[in-house]
């Protein structure tokens, strides 16, 4: 897989190179890969500086967008009168694009971590808890008649059998989590920030350093493909028993 | 209160029956006798596992099926053919799951014990991806066992395996089952008469509607004999 990684990589990096080169671009407007890694390479400090506050953003952001979505995917779950208030809340907030509401949420939470962090758990908290009330839903009508007979209590039976049948669903809803929690972080930059890789981002496209915004770009794929990688990992690991993986 | 020899349940149906499921059968009476093994023959469609269902108080009885004799508060368990095994539990750990679901400590010198019988120590730590079509049923039986229920209602437990297999699932059950209140549901006149201390077949004489549920009382002199009477009825219902 890292080899195919790695070849697609060297590919693209090939064809953009060939893009660059055919039509004569001037850096400022498509960099080459080399100016990119020349310019990443040069200031390593710069970037680490700016990729570990953006890194920091997205991983709480996961984590509280995992345990809202969660918590409240087995609320709606529970309890027919919670999701019936719930869901067109869920529903309205998707209606509001989270670019309409950034500035907002900078003014009332400030330029620090945590309108950053409220942004990217916006986006963050709605494929978690459908898939989370999805997946609880989906377990059939055998285990719980055989609880039934059994005389199961609702919390043994929700950790031993409910959960487990539903991480499936959970894991994708995870995994599209990881892939997404990096919009909010950096339009929370974009929007007023001191610092992140969306702060170096907008402030290098304004001096017209695009190999910089370029290689902020890379940190934050490369830190994106990460943390899907370690998401999915974790996901397989808890669902060891399924074939497809 | 366990259900022995000097209980019986009683499930009527009335001919007054409209809606689902007493729409399904005919005007009937089925003994299920204390200590004993009951087995349903009959046709698919006829109804076997809806008797079943209702006995296990999985499915609605209407004011036109009565269930009489039962002793106020009795457990039931209930195996069907697709044992759905949690992938994500051992074998010891399926067939014990009774006592966690319930909130109680494990049992584990009955889980030993069980799975000791059904031979099934050796693979006690395995995962069900990691065992055979007859180790799971057998996982699924001790698991039916360990919960010690008053009425065991089986429903077509081993129709999915190969005839080996199901016959030693037979002997198990015949052995385990032993002195136990047992309701089982078959296709198979052979494993009916092996099995059934008592057999009622449904019977739906114009081979659809209403099934009625009769008592069958071959007298053979072999299993096979037997077998073949019960063969004959079933082709005849």
């Amino acid at each position: 897989m890292i080899v195919r990684a790695l070849i697609t990589f060297a590919g693209l990096c090939l064809f953009w190179q060939g893009l660059v080169s055919v039509f004569q671009m001037p850096p400022f407007i498509l960099p080459g890969p080399g100016a990119v890694f020349e310019t990443l390479v040069s200031s390593p400090a710069l970037f680490l500086k700016h990729a570990t506050i953006t890194a920091i953003e997205i991983v709480l952001a996961l984590l509280i967008g995992l345990a809202a979505g969660f918590a409240t995917g087995v609320l709606i779950w529970q309890s027919a009168r919670a999701e019936r208030w719930i869901w067109p809340l869920l529903l309205a907030s998707q209606a509001i694009p989270v670019f309409a509401i950034a500035p907002l949420l900078v003014i009332w939470l400030g330029y620090g971590l945590a309108s950053k962090v409220t942004m990217a758990v916006l986006i963050v908290f709605f494929p978690v808890t459908v898939a989370v009330v999805e997946g609880l839903r989906r377990i059939g009508p055998y285990w719980p008649e055989q609880a039934k007979l059994m005389g199961a209590k609702p919390w043994p039976f929700f950790w031993l059998v409910q959960l487990p049948s539903s991480l499936g669903t959970i894991g994708v809803g995870a995994r599209i989590a990881a892939a997404t929690a990096p919009i909010g972080a950096i339009v929370g930059e974009w929007v007023g920030a001191s610092g992140g890789l969306g702060y170096l981002m907008l402030h290098a496209n304004a001096r017209m350093q695009i190999p910089t915004v370029f290689a902020a770009l890379f940190c934050l794929l490369v830190f994106t493909l990460c943390l899907y990688g370690l998401v999915n990992f974790t996901t397989r690991k808890l669902l060891f028993w399924t074939e497809e993986r | 209160m366990a259900i022995d020899h000097r209980h019986s349940i009683t499930l009527t149906v009335t001919a007054s029956g409209s809606g689902y499921p007493a729409d399904l059968f005919a005007p009937s009476v089925l003994t299920i006798t204390g200590g004993k093994t009951t087995v349903l023959v009959g046709a698919s469609g006829s109804g076997k596992s809806t008797v079943l269902r209702m006995l296990a108080g999985l499915e609605p009885v209407p004011g036109t099926f009565t269930l009489e004799g039962l002793p106020g508060a009795f457990k039931r368990a209930y195996m069907t053919q697709d044992v759905r095994l949690l992938p994500w539990l051992t074998v010891e750990r399926n067939a014990g799951i009774g006592n966690r679901l319930r909130g109680e400590p494990e049992d584990r010198e009955g889980v030993r014990d069980t799975l000791d019988k059904l031979n099934l120590t050796r693979d006690a730590r395995k995962y069900p991806s990691q065992i055979s079509g007859g180790m799971a049923q057998r996982t699924a039986l001790a698991r039916t066992l360990l919960e010690r229920a008053d009425l065991n209602l089986l429903d077509e437990p081993f129709a999915a395996l190969d005839a080996i297999s199901r016959r030693n699932m037979q002997d198990l059950v015949k052995q385990h089952f032993d002195g136990k209140t047992v309701v089982m549901v078959t296709h198979d006149p052979l494993e009916a008469v092996r099995l059934g201390d008592a057999i009622y077949v449904l019977s739906q004489p114009e081979g659809s509607g209403p099934a009625e549920i009769l008592p069958f009382n071959g007298a053979g002199p072999s299993p096979s004999e037997r077998a073949e009477q019960l063969f004959e009825t079933l082709q005849g219902s």
